[in-house]
Parts: structure tokens; sequence; C-alpha cells
């Protein structure tokens, strides 16, 4: 460019920061707090007893506080999953892996988690899972806290029984 | 929900982190050239309007501007508000004025700061001056202004 | 086809405070729209619309907006929408949909923490990306740019907006909700050192979380729900330019607009106004774009000097006025909210005892 005008400024870049002190408000501390001793909190509508897990504190179909506690085991079922064969920047493990909703027993929310210890290929809907957490001193509020699921050995679960949370 | 006042709830940090990308388009793409080049522009409109910081249309009438000519780079405070505690991301980091200055050949205020030193040096009608940046530090931005400062002291 | 007149029914809002730190925002909303349902035994089912005001920005949750919808709980599917602005332009927009006669009740709501970020910096956010936001100019330094503008011709001085201030956190004492209120004298504020000047600390609102919930109803409806119903008589609302040098910043044209809009004026005075003014001079500037008289009651509530969660302080305005006139104590009132900075955008709500003929 050495003698003529620079090039016209075509675009301009504007780097935002700002720092939040985020609050997981009362239903979700509980919840997490529960991950930290290596168990699965969730809470009952008082209406339409429906239970969540993570909660909320509400019930969205309702619109009313969810009150009552509800511990969880350890079990439930892969509604669905997908393979993820695209790597990605900062992927922490190999692909291809599954990404699995896991139905707990005893929940009516399905949450999303990694299933290992199984070839990529054979899981399947209706697959029975247990939660397997990382080392007792390792336990924390936050869903790091469960590495992964894996199958339990158990026969799948009829797809009636997990139709409803698709 | 009764008194759950008492109940630890859990907190934690969470930032948000990135940078928006713009086009800038003719009008306000040649502004920040000409920032680049110790230069202001303003945005020629109906019945002697010249629109500084310009913009592609005049913001009272909608009525797209004309040819853009060049203001300044000494003006006129409109208004001004004293701080004496700066933010990390403001202009100056010591004690300034933000201020509306209208550049000679404009008919609107720009926004930016003064470097005054003290509240007691500014008032509104007061003149000031431009001060960019160093030539070798400009980057086609709003910032390529560094500040104004008063006009007697320039 | 003439439109149904549209009425607010039932109002509800949380203790406006500093910092709501062991709620999420869920959990703030559904003991409020709980009582806004309450207050006229309806439930969420009664209800055709609903619509809400927040920013995603304020908490740094993206689509907060969506998971705020547990506190309504939306099964079956429910007609909905939200705007990212004041949720009095939420309810602007559920009016509208009351008038097209497809629905005869909506819940409008919002919800605002301003405690879990860094306010001054989102709220820059919101201005001109190329032209004022790289100077990263806060709340309060743009409106003392609009202060000192006013002193300068000659329209008000400090002691004026003191005189505001002391009065609205004077009144702020009887408003339950309210975050900031005191019984200091005009003198007493004069001696504060200055913000940024020529704002001093009281000249600013306070940083406010808090939500709020308003039930509107449509025609019979609104009788069969409420004895008194706040009448919608008009609403407008109007926006300046973004770029603010080329604003007179000593004169809201935009509210004297919305309130034309909304059937206020010299001939229609009000017994009641709310007027979101963040900035105690910004009520100035509001009372003369209304022509409001001295025999009109402003802010009786506190006003935004009293709390001033963003996104809802504004719709906050609505139901403080509507309250007035559900209440009898009013038999015209006006709620008005603003957004952008130096009262660039608003939003004027007319509010009546008498049943109009008919929408607007």
């Amino acid at each position: 460019m050495s003698g003529q005008a620079p090039e016209p400024v075509a675009v301009l870049e504007t780097p935002i920061h700002v720092d939040y002190s985020f609050t997981a408000g009362l239903a979700q501390s509980r919840f997490l707090k529960g991950l930290a001793e290596g168990r699965f909190l969730g809470q009952r509508c008082p209406r339409c007893k429906k239970v969540y897990v993570p909660p909320r504190g509400s019930c969205p179909t309702d619109g009313v506080p969810t009150t009552d506690e509800v511990e969880l085991g350890n079990t439930g079922t892969v509604t669905t999953y997908c393979v993820v064969n695209v790597p990605f920047q900062g992927q922490a493990i190999e692909i291809p892996y599954i990404c699995a909703q896991i139905l707990l027993d005893g929940a009516n929310l399905a949450f999303m988690g990694l299933i290992q210890e199984v070839p990529a290929d054979q899981v399947r809907m209706g697959m029975r899972v247990e939660a397997v957490w990382v080392a007792p001193d390792e336990l924390g509020p936050t869903m790091s806290s469960v590495k992964y699921f894996r199958p339990n050995g158990e026969p799948d679960a009829d797809y009636e029984t997990f139709a409803e949370y698709l | 929900m009764g008194d759950t006042g008492a109940e630890e709830v859990l907190r934690a940090p969470h930032a948000l982190d990135y940078t928006y990308t713009r086009s800038v388009g003719p009008v306000i793409g040649a502004f920040l050239t000409g920032l680049r080049q110790g230069r202001i522009l303003g945005a020629t409109g109906a019945g002697g309007v010249v629109t500084v910081p310009p913009t592609e249309y005049d913001p009272q009438t909608g009525e797209r501007s004309g040819e853009l000519v060049e203001v300044g780079p000494a003006g006129v405070v409109s208004t001004w508000a004293w701080t004496d505690h700066p933010s990390a991301d403001q202009p100056l980091d010591r004690p300034f004025a933000w201020a509306l200055v209208t550049l000679d050949g404009a008919t609107t205020g720009l926004l930016h700061v003064v470097d005054a030193g003290s509240s007691d040096a500014m008032s509104s009608g007061m003149r000031v001056r431009a001060k960019f940046v160093p030539e070798a530090d400009r980057r086609g931005h709003l910032r390529d202004i560094e500040c104004f400062v008063p006009e007697a002291s320039s | 086809m003439s439109s149904p007149p549209v009425a607010v029914v039932s109002f509800a809002q949380s203790p406006q405070v500093r910092r709501e730190d062991h709620r999420n925002e869920v959990e703030m909303l559904m003991p409020v729209i709980e009582e806004v349902f309450s207050n006229i035994k309806v439930t969420k089912d009664d209800m055709g619309f609903v619509c809400s005001g927040s920013s995603d920005y304020l908490v740094g949750a993206p689509f907060s907006f969506v998971s705020a919808l547990d506190a309504v709980g939306v099964w079956p599917p429910m007609r909905e929408s939200h705007v990212e602005m004041d949720g009095a332009w939420a309810l602007y927009e559920a009016w509208t949909m009351l008038l097209s006669g497809d629905v005869e009740t909506a819940l409008v709501y919002s919800f605002g923490r301003s405690s879990p970020g860094e306010l001054a910096k989102i709220l820059a956010l919101q201005l001109d990306p190329y032209y004022l936001a790289p100077l990263w100019p806060d709340p309060p330094a743009l409106a003392a740019l609009q202060a000192r503008a006013l002193i300068d011709a000659g329209k008000a001085d400090e002691e004026e907006f003191a005189t505001v201030a002391a009065r609205s956190r004077r009144d702020a004492r009887a408003n339950p909700f309210a975050q900031v209120s005191s019984d200091r004298t005009t003198a007493e504020l004069m001696a504060e050192p200055y913000v940024v000047s020529p704002l001093r600390r009281h000249a600013l609102p306070p940083i406010t979380d808090g939500v709020a919930a308003i039930v509107l109803a449509a025609g019979d409806r609104a009788t069969e729900l409420c004895e008194r119903p706040a009448w919608i008589s008009g609403m407008d609302h109007r926006i300046e330019t973004h770029a603010l040098g080329a604003r007179d910043l000593t004169v809201s044209e935009s509210t004297g607009l919305a309130a034309r809009g909304a059937g206020v004026d010299r001939d229609a005075t009000v017994d009641v106004a709310e007027l979101h003014a963040p900035f105690a001079h910004q009520e100035l500037i509001l009372r003369e774009a209304l022509a409001l008289g001295p025999e009109v009651s402003v802010n009786p509530s506190g006003g935004a000097l009293a709390a001033n969660a963003v996104m809802v302080a504004g719709l906050i305005r609505i139901g403080e006025a509507a309250k007035r006139v559900m209440d009898g104590s009013a038999r015209r009132a006006l709620g008005h909210a603003t957004s952008g900075p130096c009262l660039q955008q608003n939003l004027v709500c007319a509010l009546s005892a008498e049943r109009p003929s008919g929408g607007r």
C-alpha cells in the first residue's frame, strides 16, 4: 500500500467482559448439594405429583412450587441418545461417545448424561443404566460429580415405560 | 415458599467474555478512517445540519445524509458531568468530565471526555480541542481521540 | 368492528430489594404470580395470553425468559410472548392482543435482578455501539449530562432535584415494597457529595432486584373479576434518536407525543401520575412534558427513586397507578415507563375508573 491511502475501516471490534455472581436458587442448590453427597435429589409437584430432577423449584406444568423433596436411586433408563463423532475445542473424552437422555427411576424428567463402558454401537433406547460417581473425595456440588452412566445389566425397559418422556 | 431465607444457597462466579465484530458501512467507516488520520468528519443534511458523529440518516428527520465534511478539531462544550471515580473501561484513569462537544462546523454534540484536571476548570460553553492518540496507535476507533482538553491549555 | 375496552384488574409485586440472593427468577416470580391470580380468584388456565418483559443480560443467562415460564406453568401450551424490554412494553403488547378481541384475559409479568452483574456496564451495552458504548459511559454519567443541560437552560437547579428525591423517599415510607425510604430533608440531601456532578447520591435510583405482575381483562370479563377495574383509556409509546448529541435533553418530546396518543392532555388531567423517572431531575422533565399541574399527586409510591428494578420499574408504575383506581382513591391515573439513556423511549398508559365505550 506504499504511497496509497490506507484501507478504509470496515469492521469495528468490541470486546465485552461482564462478570456475574450466579445464584442457583433454593431448589437447584439442594440438588447440587445432593450431588456433593453422591445423591440425586428431586422435587415433587404437589398438584400433578410429577418428580423433577434436576428441580428448578416449580412445576413447569402447573406453575406451583415443588416443595416435597424426593431422593432418587442410582439407576435409570436411556430414553434417547446420540453418537457424537465431531471433535471440538476443549473436548475431554474420546470420540465417538454417547450423549443420552436418562430418566432416573421414579423421575418424570430426563436429563443429559454420558454413557460409557459400552461400545457406542451397542447403546439403545430403553437400555438400563446406573450412575458412576467420581471418587468420594472428588465429589462436589456439580454435575461433574457424576462421571457417566453405564449399563447395569438389567433387561431393557419396555418402550411404553418411557415413551412419554421423548 | 415458607421461611427459606436462612438456607444456604450456592453461588458461583460466571463471566461473559466475547467480542462483537460489526460491519461499519460507508458512513461510520469513513468517520473511523478519518479518526485514524486525525480528522473528524460530520454528515451534512438539509437546513445546514452537520451531524457529528455522522449517521447514514439525519437523526431528526430520517433523511439520507449528504456529503461528509471535516469539522473541529475544536469545539464548544454544550453540557458536562464530572466524575471523580472512573471505571476501568472508561477513557481516562483519572477524574474527568463527560461532555457533549459541538465541534466547530457541527450542529450536534459528540459524546467524549474532557481532561480538565478539576471540575473547577469546566463550564458549559467552554472551548475544548480533540487530543488524538499517537498516530502509530490509532486503529480506526472512537478512542483514537484520547480525550478533549481545554483549548487554552492545548 | 369496535374493540372491547381493556382494564388492569390485578397487580402484585415482590418486595423490591438491593440483593435477592437466595431465590432464582422462577422462585421470585411464583409467589407474585400466585398473588396476582388469587387476588381475583383465577388460575393460569383462565389466561388467554401471557407476555413478559426482561433482559437476559442482567444475570448473564441467555433465554432466561424461557425458563422463567416455569413460574407460570405452560401446559397445555399457551399463547405466549416476550419483549426484551421493561414489562410496561409487554403490557402494551398484551393490550393490543386484547383489543383484537381474540382473547379476554392476559397475564403480564416482568423480572429484573441487577445484583448478580455489573449493571453500569450492562446498560452501556444498550447504547449506540459505534459512537457511545466504546466510551463505556454509565447511566448516572449520561443522566448527569441531562441534569446539567437542564440547569444551564434555567429550568431547574440542584435544590429542586433534592426536593424531588426528599419527597419520593418520604412517600416511599408508606410503600411496603419500597427499597429506599427516608425522612431526610432537602437541606440534608444537599449536603451529600456528588456521584457525578451535578447529581448527588440522592438523585440516583437504587440498584434493585424485583418482580411484578399484572392481569388485564377485556369488557365484561373485567367487571366480573374486579369491582373497580382500572380501564385503559389510552396507551402509546414513542422513541427518540439513538444519537444522544442530536437530542434536546431538557425536554421529552416522546413523552409528550405518547401522552397525546394516550389521550392525556390539558383537558383530561389525572389525579395521580406514576412516573418512571430513575433520576430525580427526570421527574421535572416528565412533569413538563405531561403538563402536570401542582394538583396532581406524582409518584405516591416513591417512584423509581425508591426502587428501580431494571425491566420491572415501568410495569410497577402502571400497577401503582392502576391500584389507585382499583381502590377508589383516583378517578383518572397515569402510568409512565421509560427506557434507554436520558428518557430516550417513553410509554404512557392512561387509566380511568370509567369504562370507555371502546378500547381506544
